[in-house]
């Protein structure tokens, strides 16, 4: 591997598995009974889950109150979450559309999962709004729609574009997820044994019949879809950043943030599609599809956009003290000295100085290593925003509003509640469609396609 | 009922995509139209091999991705500038740069939309699981690791013969024939089966059912009622707290309201009429709220044009024209007076017409004066 020939393109499957093989491989999850690993996993997860429930019922009952918020810090565990889960869905859009238009076919044995993950995360991420704003029933009105008080929304306002934002990532997405999934659906249907396996497989797969006629359009149509889903995902997250920094408060109110918003999702976004990964590749025996080599990838991936973060730290250090506003300048030594100081050195030795270890090739490769390396990056960046969010608004302009923030035992309660939420997401989904794309897999295997030969 | 079996097309299977491109080729040459590859994946050069025109679901996302950038900046500008105008932050009322991201998200919503839903249920004519492939061990095999060809029977060039000797000659290793399935020709869908009537039904009952409940009943049960009851004191209620049960308050004495300075001359009008001065210019602004004004609380015993022309139809002493001689000669300050004070068994205004209100109402009585009774020199 490591020497000669740089002209001809690696492949990105080990050895060279038979077309027939994969299917059974991909498909064989869905074919045979969930074991107790799997029982074991989801009793976990619905007990976290089971929190959320509890959570957000006393939320609901009594209100925000529940919460650590107070004034001046209005947004706190409920934004963290937030920004956290709107980042993580932000690896799967980038590894399924943007290295797509990038022609990178190592993305092939993780793009399913990762799009899977990118959908649970929206999910998971749009209930903190809809929570947030106390009485979830009355959500409704953050649409523009015609109603009886004739009354519009504000469109000039950042939260409104989020709404926008994310709805209509969680909708593309979607779609995109599904198109990838119609041919996969009809193998599935002609492998089907049971009546009802068949008439599910048969709605859903819509009658696709691997006509060369229909690949030639759906190609485009995912080339199209790729095409919008990348500016989509720099959107996303941009407005997601524009929120804090269309406000005035010291600490938010930079251009930096746009930018460093989105390096800090993909960030995030992969460390966690690199943690869910090596499980699944152990349990399911995919580590031939999911080859070390992918995972290499991925943290040269984490290597480039940690440093990218680390730069955006050390810039916005850089511009409160260049800028001379007073304000700025307090907030930063305040975020690194002040009351909040542990959560900042906790964001930076995690997202900072743990991804720099990926510059060695041997952690790089060591399961192991990137595993906890990843989650190191996941806590850095639920920090990240923590700091953010927290710091800036505990202490804003006018020392005499000052207030401390402490979470509750509620806003522990959903925080864990929403990994539940999640993870619960992903293991039925690990059960019940194929987690790696057999179509694109097939595609990529050495000898799948025909030899090019003058004419 | 057909007995006969009708023929849909003559298959043949390949084993390697450097064949199967080979015979997609030579099948396309020899000019056959109706035929189609079927492929595990997308096998890359098949298009040409094929000779497919290129596709057209581009012009689809092109064309639905600008109506949504158009659509969304017209309603935005719509809502905020036209139905809704209101200022916030300082901004103008059609602020385009912010509209942007707005803009950015519906333009990719509706293209990404259109152009699946196009390519699934127009291009494709998607859901469709009665084709006559489906079923067919064919089709088990090019799902999943062998490529085939077919050839449809109404090509206007099939002649099985000749297209079974073409496929041997390319290697094919299997050729297989296809039939219609009658069952699924002769079978007739039927909307209003009874089956399908009950289950709209049902539909119907429990979507409004739960409408109705959520709307009329749930959201006045606890906890979703908590906003409305608040313990807090309302206007007009009875209060505990102070001696004389009143829950509003008086203001403190010698309070002036802003706009209601108290009025020096009650009961005496010729002195007003002498001393008051009209404080508010004639001018578009000052005419439109006195015409508003004026059409509001004048206009019903007076008429529109203060002829005296009541619309109250003898349920109330009709009032005088105020195009006399006498109220024209008036000075804005006696008409103040009665505007104020009132005069015999009309009432007083003080209450809804603010001070400067009564003064633009006396300059729009006096532009209506000027109309009816407009001299020469008026029309210059
Ligand atoms: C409820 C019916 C009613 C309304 C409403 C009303 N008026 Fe009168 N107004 C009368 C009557 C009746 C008289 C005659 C009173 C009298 O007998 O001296 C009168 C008299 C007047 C006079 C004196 C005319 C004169 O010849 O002595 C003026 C000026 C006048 N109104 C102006 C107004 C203006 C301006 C308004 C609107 C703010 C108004 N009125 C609203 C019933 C009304």
């Amino acid at each position: 591997m490591s020497t000669g020939d740089y002209t001809k393109e690696l492949s990105v499957i080990e050895g060279k598995p038979l077309l027939r093989d994969l299917d059974e491989l991909i498909s064989k999850p869905l074919e045979t009974k969930p074991d107790k690993k799997f029982y074991i996993a989801l009793s976990i997860t619905l007990s976290m889950l089971g929190m959320l429930v509890i959570g957000l019922g006393l939320t609901f009952y009594y209100g925000i109150g529940m919460w650590g918020n107070n004034n001046p810090v209005g947004w706190a565990f409920g934004i963290v979450n937030f920004v956290f889960w709107v980042g993580i869905g932000h690896a799967g859009t980038l590894i399924s559309a943007i290295l797509f238009l990038f022609r990178q076919k190592w993305r092939t044995g993780i793009a399913r999962f990762a799009e899977g993950m990118t959908i649970f995360a929206v999910f998971t991420a749009g209930l903190f709004p809809l929570i947030h704003v106390g009485r979830p029933w009355l959500g409704g009105y953050l649409f523009p729609y015609p109603n009886q008080h004739s009354l519009w929304v504000n469109f000039t306002s950042p939260l409104l574009w989020d709404v926008f934002a994310v709805s209509t990532y969680l909708t593309v997405s979607l779609i995109f997820w599904y198109v990838g999934l119609i041919p996969d659906l009809a193998i599935l249907r002609e492998k089907a044994t049971s009546k009802i396996k068949k008439v599910i497989y048969s709605t859903f797969s819509l009658g696709w019949r691997f006509s060369n006629r229909h690949w030639q359009n759906y190609e485009m149509v995912y080339l199209i879809l790729a095409g919008f889903a990348t500016p989509l995902v720099l959107s996303v997250h941009t407005i997601v950043s524009f929120d804090f920094a269309v406000s005035i408060i010291p600490g938010w109110h930079t251009t930096i943030f746009p930018p460093y918003f989105v390096a800090g999702a993909v960030f995030s976004g992969f460390a966690m599609v690199q943690n869910v990964l090596i499980i699944v590749r152990k349990i399911f025996n995919y580590e031939h599809i999911i080859t070390i080599d992918t995972l290499e990838k991925m943290n040269k991936i984490m290597l480039l956009t940690g440093s990218m973060v680390g730069y955006g730290y050390a810039m916005e250090l850089f511009i409160s003290w260049y800028s001379g506003v007073e304000a700025e300048q307090f907030t930063f030594l305040n975020r690194a000295l002040g009351p909040y100081a542990w959560a900042y050195w906790t964001m930076i030795t995690c997202n900072v100085i743990s991804p720099q270890l990926f510059w060695f090739k041997k952690i790089r490769r060591a399961v192991p290593v990137m595993f906890v390396i990843a989650i190191f990056v996941n806590i850095g960046m639920w920090f990240e925003r923590f700091v953010i969010i927290v710091t800036s608004l505990s202490r804003d302009f006018l020392p005499s509003s000052w207030a401390h923030f402490t979470p509750t035992y509620v806003d522990v309660m959903i925080l864990i509640g929403s990994f539940g939420f999640f993870f619960t997401w992903i293991l039925l989904f690990t059960k019940a469609l194929p987690v790696v794309s057999m179509v694109e897999v097939k595609a990529v295997v050495d000898g799948a396609q025909p030899t090019h030969k003058e004419h | 009922m057909m007995s006969e079996k009708i023929l849909y097309s003559l298959n043949a299977i390949f084993d390697t995509p450097d064949e199967i491109s080979h015979a997609a080729e030579k099948i396309a040459e020899k000019g056959y139209k109706k035929f189609d590859v079927h492929t595990p994946y997308p096998v890359h050069g098949m298009d040409d091999a094929m000779r497919l025109a290129p596709s057209k679901l581009g012009y689809v996302a092109l064309i639905f991705g600008l109506s949504g950038t158009l659509g969304a900046l017209l309603s935005l500008w719509w809502v905020s500038a036209i139905d809704y105008p209101i200022v916030i932050g300082g901004k103008p009322l059609f602020s385009f740069p912010a509209y942007i991201p707005v803009m950015f998200e519906v333009t990719v919503l509706s293209a990404s939309i259109a152009t699946v839903l196009a390519m699934l249920f127009v291009f494709f004519k998607f859901p469709n699981n009665s084709h006559p492939l489906h079923g067919t061990g064919y089709m088990k095999k090019v799902s999943s690791d062998k490529y085939g060809i077919s050839i449809q029977a109404d090509d206007p060039k099939f002649n099985e013969e000749e297209i079974r000797k073409l496929f041997e000659s390319l290697h094919a290793s299997e050729i297989d024939l296809i039939f219609w399935d009658n069952e699924e020709l002769n079978h007739k869908n039927k909307i209003l089966e009874p089956k399908f009537l009950l289950f709209l039904l049902a539909a119907a009952v429990i979507t409004s059912g739960t409408a109705y409940f959520s709307l009329n009943k749930l959201m006045f049960m606890v906890p979703f009622n908590w906003m409305m009851e608040q313990q807090k004191q309302n206007a007009q209620q009875k209060s505990l707290i102070f001696d004389d049960g009143f829950g509003m308050r008086q203001p403190v004495a010698g309070t002036v309201a802003r706009g209601y300075m108290p009025y020096e001359f009650k009961g005496q009008p010729d002195l007003a009429g002498e001393k008051l001065v009209n404080p508010v210019p004639i001018s578009k602004e000052s005419l439109k709220i006195g015409q508003q004004k004026y059409d509001t609380f004048c206009s019903p015993c007076h008429g529109y044009h203060a002829e005296g022309d009541s619309r109250l139809r003898g349920q109330y002493p009709n009032p005088p024209t105020l195009h006399s001689d006498k109220v024209r000669k008036w000075s804005d300050g006696r008409i103040f007076a009665v505007l104020t004070d009132g005069q015999n068994i009309m009432p007083s205004y003080s209450t809804q017409l603010t001070v400067d209100e009564k003064w633009a109402v006396i300059n729009y009585v006096r532009a209506l004066q000027r109309a009816l009774n407009a001299k020469e020199s008026d029309l210059q």
